[in-house]
């Protein structure tokens, strides 16, 4: 019995982090796998996600139906700084990088000024998952399916879908793709929207869990950035196989640890693995 | 600055000091820089205590400015975390300056501690990441995540105590020493207004001493690597063991700085790795110039007085107005707003050559 237990607890346990370190960086990754550039105002993201989230929760809409509008707004977000800002510097990788950090400080205090310290926050559905002894918040659990089930989204959306298809084309070899009729900074554009779309639902997802501040990103962006760099360029196979191995790794880490143990932990593996593999599980996958 | 005697001495070292890669190779420059540097060691008798003990906090950061320039703008590692070597140098002084507070020269060897500490920290760090050979952008976000790491940490040091220090979680690391110099029966500690020369000497003597750097052979080879790392691997440098060194030394000058800053304020906390904290350095850098000394070294003085000009005016609009700066910055002057000022005063004056940006800094013979 009590075997089952604390494998029971590791793995809703793992899930968890495993949801947590998938969505923090899925967003990221679409856009740093097409686009080749950091989003450095990705954690602002993931707050813009999380506050709209809960004022549609606010005004009365069913969870669901706020992390949509959460997701939505973030991606009309999304489109409106591609459009005024990334779209000047699609071959500047390092200016796109420094200019969202700019982004993310003119957010952070916009939102302070705005809504102050705190926001309206959102209780945490679906109630607890109880096993003899051992109880998890279901919620926790739900959060690491949902993950499950954006990555298989992102991938209908890459192999099901014309900008997919043309995604991936503009990915592997631009100037090819160009030439063969495909409006690459259009591309650009709606990938740019579709991580904020999946970085606006993860905010949406983190919402009930946290307390909503507005650096509240930061929070996230450690988790995003070593998803990232542990999975490399293949947006889904790298970034899952990131979630999934950095969750293994933090699992048993903040058991023993605690959670601060958790996440040092989640640093000193990337900082070892890049090592090893400079390109990440990407460079496992696509060895050529 | 320079009393070394005839002018076959100052021949000699303005050949050390100048060179394509910095700007400001004229006789004209000179006379400014020393105009300035007067106006500096003159500044003391013209105000008052108070804005002494602001310029000093002030020189310090213009010293993390340049520690950021050499690493980032000119040997093209984007150290983003370098506000986590400047923070780790600043808790390393605050430690080991209170365990030794009763011992005479306690703060010499707690500066000394500070540069040690962090420049074996960014040793490993960069053992990993250059010797792992990963591409630009994952050294940009590895740095960032290192420095928020950092942060998450000493948030949590609430009831910890290394030495005698006590580091205290979100309220930071109090009653750190002011500076004292020398030891034993000849120790003295340091006023305001001692302080003040003091860093002002310091920085003075980073600035020439990092043009000299990067004027020189190293400096040439540094540029090389920026430029293009496998052409000059091919060459037969080891841009591996180059970087390493450049990242470690340059994280050095940053932990010195944060000792100074933690001797200037006897007071430590977390904020220094936090987000915010770590994009300020990058912002100087940016807008001053990034290929550039004098640039960081300009756009660090100025922002940092309008922006505690502002947070003093009570707006809490200090860092919209960093992040528009920022923002408009990259978009609009992508080499920075020195580089830019430069070239167009070059285009103005009659005997201006052709300025091409992109490339490196073109010198004024």
């Amino acid at each position: 019995m009590a075997v089952v237990e604390s494998i029971l607890r590791f793995l809703v346990l793992l899930l968890s982090f495993f949801g947590t370190l998938a969505l923090a960086g899925l967003g990221l990754a679409v856009i740093f796998g097409i686009m080749g550039i950091i989003n450095f105002a990705h954690g602002e993201f993931i707050m813009i996600g999380a506050y709209s989230t809960s004022i549609a929760y606010g005004a009365g809409l069913p969870l669901v139906g706020a992390i949509v509008v959460g997701g939505l707004t973030t991606g009309a977000f999304g489109l409106v700084v591609e459009r005024l800002l990334i779209r000047h510097m699609y071959d500047r990788l390092i200016d796109t990088l420094v200019a969202t950090w700019g982004l993310s400080l003119i957010l952070t205090q916009a939102v302070q000024i705005q809504f102050g310290g705190t926001f309206g926050s959102i209780p945490v559905p679906f109630g607890t998952f109880q096993y003899a002894g051992f109880s998890a918040s279901m919620y926790k659990i739900v959060l690491g399916l949902t993950a499950l089930g954006l990555f298989a989204g992102t991938y209908a959306v890459f192999t099901q879908t014309t900008y997919g298809l043309q995604a991936r084309a503009a990915m592997q070899n631009k100037e090819m793709a160009r030439s063969l009729g495909v409006d690459t900074g259009r591309i650009y554009m709606l990938t740019f929207a579709f991580g904020s779309v999946l970085s606006g639902i993860a905010g949406g997802l983190f919402a009930p869990l946290t307390v909503l501040t507005p650096t509240m990103g930061s929070e996230y962006i450690v988790e995003a950035f070593v998803t990232v760099i542990v999975g490399g360029t293949n947006v889904l196979i790298g970034t899952f196989g990131a979630a999934l191995s950095l969750g293994l790794i933090q699992t048993p880490a903040s058991q023993l640890f605690g959670t601060l143990g958790g996440r040092v932990a989640l640093l000193v593996t990337t900082i070892l693995i890049i090592r090893v593999l400079p390109e990440g599980i990407s460079g496992v996958v696509t060895s050529d | 600055m320079t009393d070394a005697g005839g002018p076959g001495a100052i021949a000699r070292l303005r050949d050390l000091l100048e060179g394509q890669n910095t700007l400001g190779n004229s006789t004209r420059f000179w006379y400014g820089f020393l105009v300035v540097v007067g106006f500096i060691f003159a500044y003391p008798f013209l105000t008052n205590p108070f804005v002494l003990k602001v310029n000093t906090d002030y020189f310090v950061w213009m010293i993390l400015a340049l520690s950021l320039a050499v690493v980032w703008g000119y040997t093209g590692i984007f150290n983003f975390g370098q506000t986590a070597f400047f923070g780790l140098g600043a808790y390393t002084f605050g430690i080991v300056g209170i365990t030794l507070i009763e011992v005479t020269g306690g703060t010499n060897v707690a500066i000394l501690a500070a540069i040690v500490v962090t420049m074996i920290v960014s040793a490993l760090l960069g053992y990993f990441m250059f010797y792992g050979q990963i591409r630009g952008l994952y050294v940009a976000i590895l740095t960032l995540a290192v420095a928020l790491t950092g942060n998450l940490i000493l948030v949590r040091t609430t009831n910890t105590t290394i030495g005698a220090a006590e580091l205290g979680g979100n309220n930071g690391v109090t009653g750190i020493p002011s500076l004292t110099l020398g030891g034993g029966p000849l120790s003295f500690p340091l006023g305001i207004t001692a302080q003040y020369y003091l860093v002002a000497l310091l920085l003075v003597a980073t600035y020439l001493g990092l043009r000299i750097l990067l004027n020189s052979y190293y400096g040439y080879v540094l540029l090389a690597i920026r430029e293009d790392e496998d052409r000059t691997r091919m060459l037969g440098y080891d841009v591996r063991k180059l970087k390493l060194i450049a990242f470690s030394l340059t994280a050095g000058l940053a932990g010195f700085a944060g000792a100074l800053h933690a001797a200037w304020g006897n007071f430590i906390d977390p904020t220094v790795m936090g987000l915010t904290a770590a994009s300020v350095p990058i912002i100087w850098v940016t807008v001053g110039g990034r290929d550039t000394l004098i640039g960081p070294l300009v756009a660090a003085y100025a922002l940092q007085s309008i922006s505690t000009k502002l947070s003093t005016v009570g707006s809490g609009y200090t860092n919209i107005f960093l992040g528009a700066v920022f923002v408009l910055v990259v978009l609009f002057f992508p080499d920075g707003l020195i580089p830019a000022i430069v070239a167009r005063w070059r285009e103005r004056t009659a005997d201006g050559h052709d300025i091409d940006r992109s490339n490196t800094t073109e010198a004024e013979a």
